[in-house]
C-alpha cells in the first residue's frame, strides 16, 4: 500500500551546518583548479567527497585546512565566515586532517606526535618551570585520546614500532586533540588491512555519534557506502551535485564524476599500426604489480590508466631498469630482453620521461645543450671523448624541433620556463632515437597551451612510426590519445578497452576496483 | 643573475683580488714579484692545486674526502721507506709505488662509500684517522730523516725542466688534465650532471656507485703521489707530514666556487682558490703581518666564498619551489 504523500530525501541536511563552503575559487599559474565549489557539514554527518583525480579534492582540503586561501568564495563555520591562513587557524576553528601519507615524526613518542605544536605547559612563573611542556598531562591527555578511540597503544612509545594502522590511530588522535568538530579523512584507507578498516569504520562511527562532521574521501565506493551519509561529487574543479547516499547507486555517481562532454579537441591522427615492437608477459614484483602482461606495436598509443597508486609507474621503471621485476618476460622486437638499468634500456632504444621532471628529468645547474646530450653521450661517443661541433648540432635538432625558447643552447636550465625545462626533458630522451617512448603523466601541471603542444608531438611520434604508452591519471587525454587503453587496479591490470569499446564510465569503473 | 655569469665574475673576481694582494706585496717587497719568486710560488702551490683539483671531483658529486692529507703521510712514508730499503731504485718507480699506494687508500674510500653506503664524511673522517695510524705503525714510530734518504730521491721534484722545476709542470699537468677531463671527456659530464640531480642522473643510466668509486680513486691517487712529492720536498716522512692540510684543500675548493651542494665548479675556479690561500700564506709574512691575520683572513675568505655559493643556491632553490604547480 501507497502512502498518500511520498517525502522525497532532502538533500539539504536537516540539522545546521558546521562548515559551509559557497562558489569557492583557486587557481595557479596555467591552471584552475576550483571553478565553484561548495560543500557543508553538518554535526554527526559524514559526507563523501567524489571526484576524478583533478577535481580539486585536493585543493579543497587545502583550502579547509589552511594551506591554500581560495581566491574568491565563501567559507563559513557556525554561519560566521572565516579566514583560514594557516594550518592553526584551522585548527583553531575546529578542522583538522588526516593526509593522505601520515605525516608524522617516527623517532617520537605517540604522545609527543599527538600534540606536536601545541603540548600542554605548566602554569607558574619561569622559575619554578612554568611554561615548560607538561609531560605529565601530555601523557594523561593523550592516553585519554586513546582510549575514546579504544586503541590500545602507549603513549610512551616510539612511533617508529607502531603499525601503519596503529599510526593512523595517532593521526586520527591528533586531529581530536585539537577538539576537531570537522574531520577530514583523505584516503584514510589507502594502506590499511581490511581488519584495519573495520577498526577504522568503528571509530567514524564513535566520532559520529560525538557529532564530528567527517569528510570522506575515497576512491572505494564500498566503502562510501558503508561509511557516508552524503556525497557532493565534483567535477573539473566545479559541484556537479549532492543527494543522500542512499537515494544513488555506484553506476550514478560513476556517471555524475564523469558525466562531461569532451571539450578538449585531440590532434589524434589516424595510423596504421605496424609490427610488435613489446611484449611484456606476466611481469611482476612482490609488492607493487603482479600478472601485468600486454604488447605494443608501432604508431600505436596504449594508454595507461588508474587511480595513483595503482601501479602503473612501478610497471614502467621496471621496464626501464630502474628496478627489477622478480617475475615474467620483456620481449622487444620479439627477442626476450633482460634490462638491469636505464642505460641497457636505452640501447634496447627503450626511453622513460619520468613523472616529476624537477626531481628525476632536468639538471638545472647545467645548460640545455649538456642537458640535452646527457643520455646521448654513450651512443655518440663511444670512446667517452667529446665532440663539441656534433653536441651542438644535436642540441639545435632537436632544440628547435621541440620549439624551446632561449636566448642561446648554453643557457642554464634553471633560467628557463617550466614548459621549456619540460620540453628539454623530452627532447633529451627523443634525441636518443628511441623505437619505444613511455611518457609518464607528460601533462601534468603544466599550462593548456603546453598541454596541447605535448598532444600534438606525440601524434607526430606515432605517425613517425615510434612506439608510445602513455601513462595518465587524466581521463579525457587519455581517451582522446591511446589506440587502446590499460586500466590498472591494485597492481593489476583489470581491463581493456580499444577505441570501439571505450567509455569514460567502464573506465573508472575499472580502475575503482568495482565489478 | 644567471649562475653561469655570476661564476666567471667570481672567477674575475678572484683574479683580481690575487693581482692588488700580489701588486700590494710587492709595493713593499719588489723581489716578491721577481721570476724567482714567483717560481718558488707555483712550486708550493703545485700540490695544492693538483689536490684541490682531485678533491673538486669530490664534492662537486656530493661528496668530501677528508683524509686525503693523512693519504699524503701515508703513500709519503711508504715512498720514504721503499726508498730507504731499495735507494737504487729509479724514482719513477718510486713516484708510481706512492700513486699506487695513494689509490688504494683511496679506493678504501671509494668503496666505503658507493657501496658500503657510508656517508662520505663519516667514512673518510674514519679513515683520516686509520691512514695516520698505520703511518705511525708502517715507521714504528720513527721518523725517515733526510740523511736516510737518497739524494736522488730529495732531488727530482727540484729537478729543472725548461725552466721550471718538475713540481710546478705537475701542478701544469694536473691544470691541462682537469681542463681536457672536465671539457671534453663524457665522465667529467656526467659527474656534474650526478651531483646536479642525483635522481635525473640515475634515470640516464649514470650509475652513481661507478662515479663515486672512481671520485674517489682519483683522490687517492693524486694524494698518493703528492705524498711522494711532499716528502721528497720537505724531506722528512712522520705521521705528522702534511697534518691538517685537508682543510686548506677543501678550502681552496670552496674559495674557487665548488659547490658542497654538487654539481657547480670550474678549474680554473678551484686553481684560483689555491693560489689564493697559497698567496696569503706566503706574501703577507713578506710584508710582515702577523700569521694570526693569515687564518683569519682565510677563514674570512672561506665565509665570503660560501656566502655567495649559498646565495646562488638559494635562487636555485626557490626556482625550483616556485615553479612546481602545486597538486589540485
Amino acid at each position: 500500500m501507497m502512502a498518500a504523500t511520498v517525502i522525497p530525501h532532502s538533500p539539504v541536511p536537516v540539522r545546521e551546518p558546521i562548515l559551509e563552503l559557497e562558489g569557492i575559487e583557486k587557481s595557479f599559474p596555467g591552471v584552475r583548479a576550483l571553478a565553484d565549489a561548495r560543500l557543508s557539514i553538518a554535526p554527526g554527518e559524514v559526507v563523501a567527497l567524489v571526484g576524478e583525480n583533478g577535481a580539486g579534492k585536493s585543493t579543497i582540503v587545502k583550502i579547509l585546512t589552511g594551506i591554500y586561501q581560495p581566491d574568491a568564495g565563501s567559507l563559513r563555520i557556525d554561519d560566521q565566515p572565516v579566514h583560514l591562513e594557516s594550518t592553526q587557524d584551522a585548527w583553531k576553528q575546529g578542522i583538522a586532517a588526516i593526509h593522505q601519507e601520515t605525516v608524522a615524526f617516527d623517532e617520537l613518542s605517540v604522545a609527543e606526535n599527538i600534540f606536536l605544536g601545541h603540548h600542554p605547559r605548566r602554569d607558574g612563573p619561569w622559575w619554578r618551570g612554568g611554561g615548560l611542556v607538561d609531560w605529565a598531562a601530555m601523557r594523561s591527555r593523550a592516553r585519554e585520546l586513546l582510549a575514546q578511540l579504544e586503541a590500545d597503544i602507549d603513549p610512551d612509545t616510539p612511533l617508529k614500532a607502531l603499525s601503519v594502522a596503529q599510526k593512523h590511530i595517532v593521526e586520527i588522535a591528533k586531529a581530536l586533540s585539537h577538539e576537531a568538530r570537522i574531520l577530514i579523512m583523505d584516503e584514510p584507507t589507502a594502506s590499511l588491512s581490511q581488519r584495519e578498516i573495520h577498526d577504522l569504520y568503528r571509530i567514524v562511527a564513535g566520532l559520529k555519534r560525538a557529532g564530528t562532521g567527517i569528510l570522506f574521501i575515497s576512491h572505494k565506493f564500498d566503502e562510501i557506502f558503508d561509511l557516508c551519509d552524503r556525497y557532493v561529487v565534483m567535477r573539473d574543479g566545479h559541484y556537479v551535485s549532492e543527494g543522500w547516499i542512499a537515494d544513488v547507486d555506484s553506476d550514478q555517481l560513476v556517471s555524475m564524476m564523469v558525466g562531461r562532454t569532451l571539450t578538449q579537441v585531440f590532434p589524434r591522427v589516424d595510423t596504421v599500426p605496424g609490427e610488435e615492437v613489446l611484449r611484456v608477459e606476466r611481469l611482476g614484483n612482490p609488492t607493487e604489480f603482479d600478472d601485468v602482461s600486454f604488447a605494443l606495436r608501432r604508431g600505436e598509443i596504449l594508454g595507461f590508466y588508474g587511480l595513483v597508486g595503482a601501479g602503473r609507474s612501478e610497471v614502467m621503471k621496471a621496464l626501464f631498469g630502474i628496478t627489477r621485476p622478480t617475475r615474467g618476460k620483456v620481449l622487444i622486437n620479439g627477442r626476450e630482453v633482460q634490462i638491469a638499468n636505464p642505460e641497457q634500456a636505452a640501447a634496447n632504444r627503450l626511453v622513460y620521461v619520468p613523472e616529476d621532471r624537477q626531481v628525476a628529468g632536468a639538471v638545472l645547474g647545467m645548460s640545455i645543450k649538456d642537458n640535452l646530450t646527457l643520455p646521448s653521450l654513450a651512443r655518440l661517443f663511444p670512446n667517452g671523448i667529446l665532440d663539441d661541433a656534433k653536441e651542438r648540432a644535436l642540441t639545435r635538432e632537436y632544440g628547435l624541433r621541440l620549439v624551446v625558447k632561449a636566448a642561446s643552447w648554453d643557457q642554464l636550465l634553471s633560467e628557463l620556463s617550466g614548459g621549456n625545462q619540460q620540453k628539454v626533458v623530452i627532447g633529451k630522451w627523443l634525441a636518443t632515437r628511441p623505437d619505444i617512448i613511455i611518457l609518464d603523466e607528460p601533462t601534468k601541471g603544466i599550462d593548456i597551451g603546453s598541454k596541447a603542444a605535448v598532444h600534438a608531438f606525440m601524434s607526430e611520434l606515432v605517425q613517425q612510426g615510434l612506439a608510445v604508452i602513455l601513462v595518465s591519471s587524466e581521463l579525457p587525454e587519455v581517451m582522446g590519445m591511446s589506440d587502446r587503453i590499460l586500466v590498472m587496479h591494485e597492481g593489476r591490470v583489470r581491463a581493456e578497452f580499444d577505441r570501439s569499446t571505450m567509455s569514460a564510465e567502464a573506465i573508472v569503473t575499472a580502475a575503482s576496483g568495482s565489478h | 643573475m644567471s649562475l653561469n655569469r655570476f661564476l666567471k665574475q667570481r672567477e674575475t673576481l678572484l683574479a683580481l683580488i690575487l693581482v692588488a694582494i700580489s701588486a700590494g706585496v710587492a709595493w713593499r717587497a719588489p723581489t716578491f714579484i721577481g721570476l724567482a719568486n714567483l717560481h718558488e710560488i707555483a712550486t708550493d702551490s703545485a700540490i695544492l692545486i693538483v689536490m684541490a683539483l682531485a678533491q673538486s671531483l669530490v664534492i662537486m658529486t656530493r661528496g668530501i674526502d677528508l683524509s686525503v692529507a693523512a693519504n699524503v703521510a701515508l703513500s709519503g712514508m711508504a715512498a720514504a721507506q721503499l726508498s730507504m730499503h731499495a735507494p737504487w731504485l729509479p724514482i719513477p718507480l718510486v713516484l708510481l709505488f706512492a700513486t699506487l699506494v695513494g689509490l688504494a687508500l683511496g679506493l678504501v674510500n671509494g668503496v666505503l662509500v658507493a657501496w658500503v653506503r657510508i656517508p662520505s664524511i663519516v667514512a673518510t673522517l674514519g679513515t683520516m684517522s686509520l691512514f695516520r695510524g698505520l703511518t705511525f705503525l708502517a715507521a714504528d714510530g720513527k721518523w725517515v730523516a733526510q740523511h736516510e734518504m737518497s739524494a736522488a730521491f730529495l732531488a727530482f721534484p727540484r729537478l729543472d725542466v725548461l725552466g721550471l722545476s718538475l713540481l710546478a709542470w705537475i701542478g701544469v699537468l694536473g691544470i691541462v688534465v682537469a681542463v681536457v677531463f672536465t671539457r671534453h671527456v663524457a665522465l667529467g659530464r656526467e659527474l656534474r650532471a650526478l651531483g646536479g640531480n642525483p635522481s635525473a642522473a640515475k634515470y640516464v643510466g649514470i650509475r652513481e656507485t661507478t662515479l663515486q668509486l672512481f671520485v674517489f680513486a682519483v683522490a687517492g691517487a693524486v694524494a698518493g703521489l703528492c705524498g711522494y712529492l711532499w716528502v721528497a720536498r720537505y724531506a722528512i716522512a712522520y705521521d705528522g707530514v702534511a697534518l691538517g692540510f685537508e682543510l686548506q684543500v677543501i678550502a681552496a675548493c670552496v674559495i674557487g666556487g665548488v659547490s658542497i651542494a654538487g654539481g657547480v665548479g670550474s678549474v680554473t675556479g678551484t686553481v684560483l682558490g689555491a693560489l689564493f690561500l697559497v698567496l696569503i700564506y706566503n706574501a703577507l709574512p713578506v710584508v710582515g703581518i702577523s700569521p694570526f691575520w693569515q687564518t683569519a683572513i682565510v677563514g674570512a675568505a672561506i665565509l665570503s666564498a660560501v656566502i655567495l655559493n649559498a646565495r646562488g643556491d638559494r635562487t636555485d632553490g626557490l626556482r625550483l619551489i616556485l615553479r612546481r604547480h602545486p597538486a589540485h
